[in-house]
C-alpha cells in the first residue's frame, strides 16, 4: 500500500500530475474490477467443468447399459455388467434412515437453544453442537466401526429384533443378519451415525429462522396463554417453514454425499439386504472403495454413479436454497 | 382430564423431549472426543513426528504423512484463497444483486455442500487420468475447490458488513474504488476474512475423500507434489481399516492429532470474530 502513496506523491512533483494519477487509478479500477469478475466466473466454471468432466466420463456406460444401468443391480467385474441400482438405493435408505433420527434430534436441540435454555447456557450448547460438524467424516468413520458399531450390536440391535422383528411386513427390515452381525456394520448403524452428523446442520439453520420471529408475534401468544410448545408448534413453525425445509433439505444433501464415514460403517456389501440390519453400500462408499482399481468400462460405470450422486445432492441443494430464499424474501416483504 | 391440564402435559413432554435431544447430541459429541482421547493419547509419542509410516507389524511414525498434508494444504490454501477473495469482492463490491452475481452464489453454495468425492472424481478426470499418475498438486487442486467456496461465503459476508459510509468517505477524498476497497474495505473486514480462511483450513485438514483418488499415499518421505504423495487422511483410513495393532495404533494418533487440529482451528476462527464484532 505503501507503494501507491509515494507514487502519488511522485506524481505531484511531475508535469502533468493530475491527468497521470488519473491514468493509473482508472486504469487500476478496470484491472481490479475485471479480475475479480474473472475469479466470479472461474466458481462458475468450476460447476461446469464438474458437469462437463461427469458427463464425458459417464457416457461409455450409458451408452454399454443405457438408462437400465441406475436399475439394474448387476455388478460383474467379469463380465463387464455393471449397474447402480443396488448402491442408490442403498444411498436412498441411509439418508432416509438419517432424516427420520435426526430431524427430531434437531429440531429438539434448536427448540432448546432458541426458546428454553437460559441466555448463559445458549452459546456453549450452540458451539457444542457445531463442533459436531467440524469433526472429520473420516473420525466418525473410525469412532462408528470401532466403538458405536459394537456397542449397537451388543445391545440394541437383539432388542430391535426381538421387538421389531416379529411384526407384519415391517418386521423384514429387522431380522438378524445372516452373518449374526456381532460386528454391528449395517445400513441401520450407517443411518444412525449419518443422523448425529447431519444433525449441527439441521440444528443450526433451524436456530438461525427460529431467532427471526419477531419477538412481538411470541408474546402476543404466550400472552393469550399459550404454553412454550403452543408457541413454537402454532407461531415459530408457521412462520418459519421455508426455511426449515431449506434446513431439512441442507442436512439431506449433507447425508447423501457422506463418504469417509458410511464406508466404514456400511459394510460394502455388493447386494442391499432386504434387513436394514445387513450391511450394504452407496455410491460414495462404492466410489472410494473401488475407484482406485478400476479401469475400462468398470470405471466408466462409477463415475456414472458420481454424475447420479451430483445430479441428486445438486436437486436437493437447489430445493434448499430456494426454500430458504423464499423465506428470507418474505421477510423483506414484511419488513417494508 | 381437563384441557388445562392436557395442554399442560403436552408442553411438558415435549420440552423434556426438546432437552433430552439436546443431552443425546452432546453425550455423542462427548463419546466421540473421549474415545479419541483414550485411543490417541497413548499412541502419541516423539516417534510419530521423526519416524516414517512403517511396513505392517512394525513399530513407526507419521513423518511423511505430516509433511505431505502440511504442503498439500498450503498449495491448497494458496490456490483457493485468492480465487475465494476476489470472487467474493466480486459480490459484495461489484455483482450485487445483479442476474450473474446471483447466480454464482447459488453455484458457491451448492459447490459449498457438494460431496467432496465427487471433487475427488472430477480433479481425477482432469488432472489424474491426463497425467498418468497421482500427485500433491491434484490433492492440492481438490482441496483448494473445497477451500474457495468457504472463502468466498466468509469474505462476502464479511465485506457487506462495512458500512457504505466508510467507502463513500474514501470515495470523497478522491480515492478510486480499488484503492477504497483494497485500504479501506479490505482493513475494515480483515478479521472475519482471516476466519473464513480458517475455517477453510479447518475444513480441508479432514478431508478424506477427494485425497484418495489424487494424491493417494505413499510409505516413503517425499516432498515431490508430481508424484503420489503420503497425508494424514488417506493413511487414517488405510490404517483404520488394516487388521494390523501397530497400524491401528498409528490411525488413533493421527485421528487425535487433526480432531485437536481442527476443533482448535474452529474454535480460533471462533474467537477471532468475536473480538471482530466488539471492536
Amino acid at each position: 500500500m505503501s507503494s501507491t502513496r509515494t507514487g502519488t506523491l511522485d506524481d505531484l512533483k511531475s508535469v502533468a500530475p493530475i491527468s497521470r494519477s488519473k491514468l493509473s487509478f482508472a486504469l487500476g479500477d478496470v484491472v481490479f474490477k475485471f479480475t475479480a469478475l474473472f475469479f466470479a466466473l472461474v466458481v462458475l466454471m468450476l460447476l461446469a467443468g464438474i458437469i462437463y468432466m461427469l458427463v464425458q466420463g459417464s457416457l461409455p456406460a450409458f451408452q454399454a447399459f443405457g438408462l437400465g444401468f441406475i436399475t439394474s443391480d448387476e455388478w460383474d467385474p467379469v463380465k463387464e455388467v455393471y449397474g447402480a441400482w443396488p448402491s442408490l438405493a442403498g444411498t436412498l435408505v441411509a439418508a432416509l434412515i438419517a432424516m427420520l433420527i435426526g430431524l427430531p434430534l434437531s429440531f429438539g436441540i434448536a427448540i432448546f437453544i432458541t426458546e428454553m435454555a437460559p441466555q448463559w447456557l445458549k452459546r456453549p450448547v450452540g458451539t457444542a453442537v457445531e463442533l459436531l460438524a467440524a469433526i472429520p467424516s473420516i473420525i466418525y468413520g473410525m469412532w462408528g466401526l470401532f466403538f458405536f458399531a459394537p456397542f449397537f450390536a451388543a445391545y440394541i440391535q437383539p432388542g430391535l429384533v426381538a421387538t421389531l422383528g416379529p411384526l407384519p411386513i415391517f418386521g423384514t427390515l429387522f431380522q438378524m443378519p445372516t452373518l449374526g452381525g456381532s460386528s454391528g456394520v449395517s445400513v441401520l448403524t450407517a443411518g444412525i451415525v449419518l443422523s448425529i452428523m447431519i444433525v449441527p446442520f439441521m440444528a443450526s439453520v433451524m436456530r438461525d429462522v427460529f431467532e427471526i420471529v419477531p419477538g412481538a408475534l411470541k408474546e402476543s401468544a404466550y400472552a393469550m396463554g399459550a404454553t412454550t410448545w403452543e408457541v413454537v408448534w402454532n407461531v415459530v413453525l408457521p412462520f418459519t417453514k421455508t426455511g426449515v425445509v431449506g434446513g431439512i433439505m441442507l442436512g439431506l444433501g449433507r447425508a447423501i454425499g457422506e463418504t469417509m464415514a458410511v464406508t466404514f460403517i456400511i459394510g460394502n456389501a455388493s447386494q442391499l439386504g432386504s434387513s436394514l440390519l445387513e450391511p450394504g453400500t452407496t455410491i460414495a462408499a462404492k466410489l472410494a472403495n473401488e475407484f482406485n482399481e478400476a479401469d475400462g468400462l468398470q470405471m466408466d460405470s462409477l463415475i456414472a454413479m458420481g454424475l447420479i450422486l451430483f445430479v441428486i445432492t445438486f436437486i436437493v441443494l437447489m430445493l434448499s436454497k430456494l426454500m430458504l430464499m423464499r423465506l428470507a424474501a418474505t421477510q423483506e416483504g414484511k419488513k417494508t | 382430564m381437563n384441557l388445562y391440564a392436557r395442554r399442560k402435559l403436552i408442553n411438558t413432554f415435549n420440552m423434556t423431549a426438546s432437552v433430552l435431544t439436546t443431552l443425546v447430541g452432546l453425550a455423542f459429541l462427548s463419546w466421540i472426543l473421549i474415545v479419541l482421547i483414550a485411543k490417541g493419547v497413548g499412541a502419541i509419542n516423539w516417534t510419530i513426528f521423526t519416524e516414517m509410516t512403517p511396513p505392517p507389524g512394525s513399530a513407526g511414525g507419521l513423518a511423511n504423512a505430516l509433511i505431505g498434508s502440511l504442503m498439500i494444504t498450503l498449495a491448497a490454501v494458496v490456490i483457493g484463497t485468492p480465487i475465494g477473495i476476489m470472487a467474493g469482492t466480486y459480490l459484495a463490491e461489484y455483482g450485487k444483486q445483479s442476474m450473474f452475481a446471483e447466480t454464482v452464489r447459488t453455484i458457491n453454495d451448492i459447490l459449498l455442500s457438494a460431496p467432496s468425492i465427487i471433487i475427488g472424481v472430477f480433479v481425477y478426470t482432469l488432472m489424474v487420468a491426463p497425467m498418468g499418475h497421482f500427485s500433491g498438486w491434484a490433492g492440492a487442486v481438490a482441496l483448494a475447490i473445497i477451500v474457495i467456496p468457504v472463502v468466498l461465503r466468509t469474505t462476502e459476508n464479511m465485506l457487506m458488513l462495512v458500512p457504505t459510509q466508510m467507502r463513500e468517505a474514501a470515495a470523497a477524498l478522491g480515492a478510486p474504488q480499488w484503492m477504497v476497497i483494497m485500504s479501506v474495505v479490505y482493513k475494515a473486514a480483515i478479521a472475519g476474512m482471516v476466519t473464513g480462511v480458517v475455517l477453510a483450513i479447518a475444513r480441508i485438514t479432514g478431508e478424506t475423500a477427494p485425497l484418495l483418488f489424487t494424491a493417494l499415499n505413499n510409505q516413503f518421505w517425499s516432498t515431490d507434489m508430481n508424484g503420489a504423495m503420503a497425508n494424514l487422511p488417506v493413511v487414517i483410513f488405510q490404517f483404520a481399516m488394516s487388521p494390523y495393532d501397530d497400524w491401528r495404533e498409528l490411525a488413533w494418533a493421527a485421528a487425535l492429532l487433526i480432531t485437536a487440529l481442527v476443533l482448535g482451528m474452529n474454535i480460533l476462527a471462533r474467537s477471532l470474530l468475536r473480538g471482530h464484532k466488539q471492536g
